[in-house]
């Protein structure tokens, strides 16, 4: 079954989706995270979608819900790397992703995340 | 119709030095010359004469769209390119062509003395595939002159969005002038590309020198800032006018999560706080 | 307006809906797109071509390369003999949804767009067609 690979870095779970991801794969990866989260007590998540060059309502709602989900589930969420075209496309769709936290790059990302869990 | 007698092409080849001359002397008083190096003129004078007998022997038909002309419509797509760019007008590129027409009619006149009939004939059939050459070279210069024109509103258009580095992870775009719809989507796209492309996680747009904001623009802001704010860095508005934040109230528009200084150092300051106490968490 | 080319794409299952934003990209991109009018045509597609497939029950995509007072676009209709939408107005007001997404299939698609065209009635299928000028 084809899916999309989560790391593990320390306390953190790395996801970088790099395929034209279609809506059951999407799925599949918000019930991974909230299982790896489980079991790894994981403290955040980084969503890695610099390689991604559409993102729709769809994609748009997985990462608002795995930002949601993660919360409850004590993790805090960055997403990162979003593409100048696709971040002018989600705003004239009307999708700003508003409990979302963002960052420039994986590198950016993680620093916010030591810093949100407060790890120096 | 009839086409050109082989005795005509060979009324031009005999003659093809004077012909030329005349040519060159008819440009010069017209002033069709001018910004031209002579040499230059000679050397375009010169081919032109011969593809036109390279393609009166290849070809009958004084229709230019034939093969038999497709040199020499080559060579007036080029020669209108290259006067486009020295800035001549239409008219004068044209006139290269027409310049010739009176030289060929006074060889024809002499050629044909004896036979007033031919004598008219051959001139209509000179006249029409000059005159199809005339046209052509006005036709390719305007759109020489169009692509020129796009290209420069394309320049003026980057001109008018410098995205400048202000700080290590500060960048700042400073608008000036009126902003359209076209023009605020190009600043909004090039601010975003610089933001990737440097790894600044602070842009600071500076209205101080934007006379109106309307609901657009208001609005473009607005999207600009929600788009950087998406892409993971944030952003401020300086140069706020008072009267400029009145219509922004006035618009009812939602500014949430907006941050506005009144200038340009004011907005430094802060970005500069900013990096500083994340650079200070950054061990 | 003439049609430099044209074809036809089945929207069937959720797959397809891959398929089409692949086809969109390439078709935009051939026809010299800029990335971002390229990144809203091919967005706007997912939306319709999932709606085609979730609400419609499965469809076609027609798409063209058209040619209109010197200018290029492309432009795409999705079509299927699903239930039809009653209410127009409310589909295309943003937030309302019959499923379960966001609800801004189609009003975001709407904006992503510079054509649009709805035409459905209850029982008679929908037909939606965009269009993006270049």
């Amino acid at each position: 079954m084809e899916r999309i690979p989560i790391l593990q870095m320390g306390e953190f779970l790395l996801v970088t989706i790099q395929v034209d991801m279609h809506d059951q794969l999407a799925l599949r990866l918000q019930d991974d995270l909230t299982d790896r989260i489980e079991h790894t007590s994981a403290r955040g998540v980084l969503i890695d979608i610099s390689a991604l060059d559409m993102v729709d309502s769809f994609i748009g709602r997985m990462i608002a819900t795995i930002s949601g989900l993660s919360r409850i589930m004590d993790a805090e969420t960055v997403l990162v790397g979003m593409q100048p075209a696709v971040a002018i496309t989600l705003v004239e769709l009307g999708l700003t992703l508003p409990g979302v936290s963002t960052a420039l790059n994986v590198d950016r990302g993680m620093h916010l995340l030591r810093k949100r869990v407060g790890r120096p | 119709m009839a086409a050109l007698q082989s005795s005509t092409l060979e009324a031009i080849v005999g003659n093809q030095a004077q012909l030329q001359r005349s040519w060159l002397e008819a440009l010069e008083a017209k002033g069709a010359a001018r910004n031209i190096r002579e040499q230059d003129l000679r050397q375009e004078t010169r081919d032109f004469l011969q593809l036109v007998i390279d393609g009166l022997g290849r070809e009958s038909s004084t229709h230019i769209g034939a093969e038999g002309w497709e040199e020499t419509r080559r060579f007036l797509e080029k020669l209108s390119a290259s006067r486009a760019q020295v800035g001549q007008e239409s008219h004068q590129t044209a006139f290269f062509i027409f310049a010739l027409k009176g030289p060929l009619f006074d060889l024809l006149q002499a050629h044909y003395r004896e036979q007033p009939a031919l004598l008219a004939e051959q001139l209509w059939e000179i006249s029409s595939l000059f005159d199809a050459f005339g046209l052509h070279t006005i036709r390719t210069y305007q759109k020489n002159r169009e692509a020129v024109i796009k290209r420069q509103q394309e320049e003026l258009l980057e001109l008018s969005t410098p995205v400048v580095k202000l700080w290590e992870g500060v960048l700042a775009l400073p608008l000036i002038g009126t902003l359209d719809s076209q023009r605020s989507q190009t600043v909004m796209e090039s601010l975003l590309q610089r933001i990737v492309d440097t790894g600044s996680e602070i842009a600071i747009i500076d209205i101080t020198g934007v006379p109106t904001v309307d609901t657009l623009v208001a609005q473009h802001l607005l999207k600009t800032v929600t788009a950087i704010r998406l892409m993971g860095a944030d952003c401020i508005i300086s140069g706020v006018r008072p009267q400029i934040a009145q219509t922004i109230v006035h618009l009812g528009l939602d500014l949430g999560t907006l941050t506005t200084k009144s200038n340009l150092a004011d907005a430094l300051k802060l970005a500069l706080s900013r990096l500083g106490t994340t650079a200070g968490e950054r061990v | 307006m003439t049609i430099r080319e044209h074809g036809s794409q089945p929207v069937r299952i959720e797959q397809d809906v891959v398929l089409a934003r692949q086809l969109t990209r390439k078709l935009a991109s051939d026809c010299g797109m800029r990335l971002v009018d390229l990144t809203k045509l091919v967005t706007a597609v997912s939306e319709l071509a999932r709606n085609t497939v979730v609400y419609g029950g499965g469809g076609d995509m027609d798409w063209e390369v058209i040619e209109e007072a010197g200018r290029t676009g492309v432009r795409l209709v999705f079509r299927d003999e699903g239930p039809g939408i009653a209410d127009i107005k409310l589909a295309l007001t943003d937030g309302w949804t019959s499923g379960s997404g966001l609800g801004l299939g189609l009003t975001g698609a709407r904006r992503l767009v510079d054509e649009f065209e709805l035409d459905t009635a209850p029982g008679r299928g929908t037909r939606v067609m965009i269009t993006r000028w270049i």
